[in-house]
C-alpha cells in the first residue's frame, strides 16, 4: 500500500467542510508556514523537495518559484490552472470535488512563498460545479480569518477569487490562460517574455497546477527532504492518476512515484486488470497528447526493463519506443480497440480545439482530422498514411504553443506503433460505423 | 552584439530581431514574413513562414535552440548563429507552412485584385510545390461589406491579423478583430457593423492577401496594367504623401506608399484613399520605386530568380545542399 498525501482523506463524510477538514490535520501547512517560515524558506523546501509541475509538463517547481521576477512596488500574483481539459484526464476534479480545502490551503502557502496578495483558481467552464464548492470553501476559510487580511493574525494577506472559463482547451496553456483570465480572447502570448516575468496585466505571475499547489502542503509539514524520499530519483512524491478505459477498476489514484506499470494495471490496489477479462493492446500514459504504446513497450522498455511510473522510466527511449508521464491521464484499452478510430477522436478533439492563431496548427489539425475520417468511412488509400506521417512532422515544433506538438504526437506514435492497422483498413476498405461522429458533427455546427 | 546569419556577420543593435538583422544584410538572407508588419506593435509570430534555426544561442550560451523559432519575434544574441536559407529542416518547415496556408485558399488568382502584388504568390512562387496534396472542400465564406469602401473576403485571409492590429493601433475605436476558433476562425466586425473613421482603408494597405479590397478599384483593372507614381497633397489628417496608380490620365487608385519589404511607409487617411481620384488633385512627384515583390516591377520573375541565384550562391558557398537538390 502506497503512502497517500493528498487524498487520503477523500472518503471521510464531511471533509469538503472546514470544521472536518482543519479535524483531520488541515491548514497545518499554514499556520507552520506564516508563523515559523519565511517565503524564501518555503521556496527552499519546495525545492528540495524535487517537486515537478503536475500539469503535465514536469517542470521543476522550484525552479519555476525562484525564476519569478520581484522588481520593488509590482504585485504578484499566483495563478492556479485548474482548466483540465487533456482527455483522460480528471485528477483536479476529484481533488477539488473531494477536498476543496486542500487546494485552498496549497494556494494560501504557496502565496506566502511567492509574496503573492492576490491569486486565481482558474477553473474550466465544464466543471461549474466544482466553481461552487470552492467558492463555498473559500468562503468558509475567508469567515475563519484564512483568507482575507492579516490571516492568523500575521502581517500577510491575501486574496483568492475563482475565475470560471469558457471551457476552451487551449486556455490550459499558461499564456492563453492569462489571457483569458484578464477578459481576453484565449490565445496564447508569443514567448518570450515567460509569465515569470511578463504574466497576469505585465506583472510576474506563476502558473501552476491544482495537484502541484496541493503537493505544496505535504511538503511544508514534512519537509522537502522527507517528501524527496518518496518516488525514484527525480520522480519525487505521490501523483494523482486518472485512470480510464477498458480497466476493471477505473478512477482516480494516488501513487508513490515509481510504481511498475503492470503492477499499476494489474494490481488489485489499482486498476485491477483490464476488463472482461480481454488482453491489453495499449495504453496512453498521460493524458490524449502523449504517445500511445503497445503492451509490449508500456510493459517494458527497449531495454528490456520494466517500466515503472515515472518522469523517466515512461520517456525512457525517447519517442522511438518510449511516452511521458504528462498529465497522468492512463488510458487503457483492450485488444478489441480500433487504434485508427481512437486516433481520430483525439484529432477531431485537437482540431475543434485549436485556437487558430498560428498555420500550421489552424490548418493542420482539420487536415489530419480529415484523413483520419476517410480511413473510417473506408476510402482511404495507403498514401494517406505517409501524407499524415508528414503533416503531423510539420506541425510538431513549428507553431506558438504546445497544442501543435499534442495534436502530432498522437498521430506519429499512432503510425509508429499500428502503422499496420492503416494499411490494412487502406488495403482492405473496411468500413468502420461512424454515425457517432457524423450526430457529433451535426451538433458542432 | 554580432549576428551570423547564413554565414553573413552582422553587427546590430540590441533589441533588433532576426528578422531585423536579416534584413539589415539583404534578401538573400531574410525571411519570408506574412504577418510580421514593422510598422506595427505587436505583430509576427502566427504565420511561422519566417522560422528560422538557431544553431548557437549566443556566444555565453552556445547551446542550440531546441526547435526552430520566429525570427519576427527573437531578439538577437551576441555571438548568435542563425540559418536560414542554409538549414533543411527550415526550408522543410517553410514549404509545409506555405502548403498548410494555401490548403484552403481558394486560388481565385485569376479573379482576384490582389494578384500582382500579393505575397502569398509570391511566398507560394518561392518557397510551395506546384501541386497540392490537399483534396478535400475548401473552406467558403460569404463575402462581406465593410463600408461602403472595404470588401471582406475570407475566403483568401491568411489570418495573418496584421488588419486587427491596424485598426487597433491605428484608427481609433476598433470595431473589428477575430472571431470563432481553429480553422473556423474568421476575422469580422460583428454582424458587418461598418468599420467608420478616418484612417480605416489601411487595413487594405497592410493585407498580404486579397482578403480586403478597396471596392472603390475592385475589378477596375489588373495592376500590372497601372502605372504607379508618388504624389502628395495638402491634407490635414495625413502626411499626404501617397502613391496613386494611373491608367492614362485616370487615377484608379491611391495607396500609401510601400518600401522594399512592402510594407507601408506612412499611414494615409480615407480622404486622400477614396476621394481625390483626379490628376488634379495631386501633385505628381515622379514614377514609384517598385521593389520585387510586385509583377509590376519589370522582370519581376527574373527579379526573384537572380534573388535564387544570390541564395544559391550563398548556400554553395557554405557547402550545403538543399533537401529537395539532394541526390
Amino acid at each position: 500500500m502506497g503512502r497517500k498525501l493528498l487524498i487520503q482523506n477523500d472518503k471521510v463524510p464531511g471533509i469538503e467542510t472546514l470544521a472536518v477538514y482543519k479535524a483531520h490535520g488541515g491548514y497545518a501547512s499554514v499556520e507552520k508556514a506564516l508563523k515559523s517560515m519565511t517565503p524564501d524558506q518555503v521556496t527552499e523546501e519546495v525545492k528540495k523537495s524535487g517537486l515537478r509541475g503536475r500539469g503535465g509538463a514536469g517542470f521543476p517547481t522550484g525552479m519555476k518559484w525562484s525564476f519569478l521576477a520581484k522588481p520593488e512596488g509590482v504585485p504578484r500574483y499566483l495563478v492556479c490552472n485548474a482548466d483540465e481539459s487533456e482527455p483522460g484526464t480528471f485528477k483536479d476534479r476529484y481533488l477539488m470535488e473531494k477536498i476543496p480545502h486542500a487546494l485552498i490551503e496549497g494556494m494560501i502557502t504557496s502565496s506566502y512563498a511567492l509574496g503573492a496578495n492576490q491569486s486565481y483558481i482558474y477553473i474550466r467552464g465544464e466543471y461549474f460545479y466544482v466553481s461552487r464548492i470552492l467558492e463555498t470553501a473559500i468562503a468558509e476559510a475567508y469567515a475563519a480569518g484564512l483568507l482575507g487580511k492579516n490571516i492568523l493574525g500575521t502581517n500577510y494577506s491575501l486574496e483568492l477569487s475563482v475565475q470560471v472559463g469558457g471551457g476552451a482547451y487551449i486556455c490550459g496553456e499558461e499564456t492563453a490562460l492569462l489571457e483569458s483570465l484578464e477578459g481576453k480572447r484565449g490565445n496564447p502570448r508569443i514567448k518570450p517574455p515567460f509569465p515569470a516575468v511578463a504574466g497576469l496585466w505585465g506583472c510576474p505571475t506563476v502558473v501552476n497546477n491544482v495537484e502541484t499547489i496541493a503537493a505544496v502542503c505535504p511538503i511544508v509539514m514534512m519537509g522537502g527532504e522527507e517528501y524527496a524520499k518518496i518516488g525514484i530519483g527525480k520522480s519525487t512524491g505521490t501523483k494523482l492518476i486518472s485512470a480510464s478505459g477498458h480497466i476493471n477498476k477505473p478512477g482516480v489514484y494516488e501513487i508513490e512515484l515509481g510504481v511498475p506499470v503492470e503492477e499499476f494495471i494489474y494490481s488489485e490496489e489499482y486498476c485491477g486488470g483490464i476488463r472482461n477479462g480481454k488482453k491489453l493492446k495499449a495504453v496512453v500514459a498521460g493524458g490524449s497528447s502523449v504517445p500511445i504504446l503497445p503492451t509490449e513497450l508500456i510493459l517494458k522498455t527497449a531495454k528490456g526493463e520494466p517500466r515503472l511510473m515515472t518522469y523517466e522510466s515512461l520517456a525512457d527511449g525517447g519517442f522511438q519506443t518510449g511516452t511521458m508521464l504528462g498529465s497522468g491521464g492512463f488510458i487503457v484499452m483492450d485488444e478489441d480497440t480500433s487504434i485508427v478510430k481512437n486516433l481520430f477522436t483525439f484529432s477531431r478533439f485537437y482540431h475543434h480545439e485549436s485556437c487558430g492563431q498560428c498555420s500550421p496548427c489552424r490548418e493542420g489539425t482539420g487536415w489530419m482530422e480529415k484523413i483520419l475520417k476517410k480511413f473510417l468511412n473506408g476510402t482511404a488509400n495507403e498514401s494517406d498514411v505517409d501524407l499524415l506521417w508528414d503533416i503531423q512532422s510539420k506541425i510538431e515544433g513549428k507553431t506558438i504553443c504546445p497544442l501543435g506538438e499534442a495534436a502530432a504526437w498522437p498521430v506519429a506514435a499512432a503510425i509508429r506503433h499500428f502503422k499496420h492497422e492503416f494499411i490494412e483498413i487502406a488495403k482492405n476498405k473496411k468500413f468502420v460505423d461512424i454515425s457517432h461522429y457524423e450526430r457529433l458533427n451535426k451538433i458542432r455546427v | 552584439m554580432k549576428v551570423t546569419i547564413d554565414g553573413i556577420e552582422i553587427d546590430v543593435p540590441k533589441g533588433t530581431t532576426i528578422l531585423q538583422a536579416a534584413r539589415m544584410i539583404g534578401p538573400e538572407v531574410a525571411p519570408p514574413a506574412m504577418c510580421y508588419y514593422s510598422k506595427l506593435k505587436t505583430t509576427g509570430g502566427y504565420c511561422r513562414t519566417c522560422i528560422v534555426k538557431v544553431t548557437q544561442g549566443s556566444t555565453a550560451n552556445p547551446n542550440p535552440m531546441p526547435k526552430p523559432v520566429a525570427s519576427c519575434r527573437t531578439e538577437v544574441m551576441d555571438g548568435m548563429v542563425v540559418e536560414n536559407y542554409t538549414n533543411n529542416d527550415v526550408l522543410e518547415a517553410r514549404k509545409g507552412v506555405v502548403e498548410f496556408l494555401l490548403i484552403n485558399h481558394p486560388l481565385d488568382c485569376p479573379v482576384c485584385d490582389q494578384a500582382g502584388e500579393c505575397k502569398l504568390q509570391d511566398l507560394g512562387y518561392e518557397n510551395g510545390s506546384a501541386k497540392t496534396r490537399y483534396e478535400f472542400k475548401r473552406r467558403e465564406y460569404e463575402m462581406i461589406d465593410i463600408g461602403d469602401k472595404i470588401k471582406l473576403h475570407m475566403n483568401r485571409c491568411i489570418l495573418c491579423y496584421r488588419c486587427v492590429k491596424t485598426a487597433e493601433q491605428i484608427t481609433d475605436g476598433r470595431v473589428h478583430g477575430v472571431i470563432h476558433r481553429g480553422d473556423a476562425a474568421e476575422i469580422s466586425t460583428y454582424i458587418e457593423k461598418v468599420i467608420d473613421n478616418d484612417f480605416s482603408g489601411n487595413v487594405i494597405d497592410v493585407c498580404p492577401v486579397g482578403a480586403l479590397t478597396d471596392r472603390t478599384f475592385r475589378f477596375k483593372q489588373r495592376v500590372w496594367f497601372t502605372k504607379p507614381v508618388d504624389a502628395h497633397r495638402n491634407c490635414d489628417k495625413c502626411s499626404g504623401k501617397t502613391r496613386v496608380w494611373l491608367k492614362g490620365e485616370e487615377v484608379v487608385r491611391v495607396t500609401a506608399r510601400k518600401d522594399q519589404w512592402d510594407e507601408v511607409e506612412e499611414f494615409i487617411c480615407n480622404s486622400c484613399r477614396y476621394d481625390h481620384k483626379k490628376t488634379s488633385d495631386w501633385v505628381i512627384e515622379g514614377p514609384s520605386p517598385i521593389h520585387r515583390s510586385s509583377v509590376i516591377s519589370q522582370n519581376h520573375y527574373q527579379n526573384l530568380n537572380e534573388l535564387k541565384v544570390n541564395i544559391l550562391k550563398q548556400q554553395k558557398a557554405l557547402g550545403f545542399i538543399p533537401f529537395d537538390k539532394k541526390p
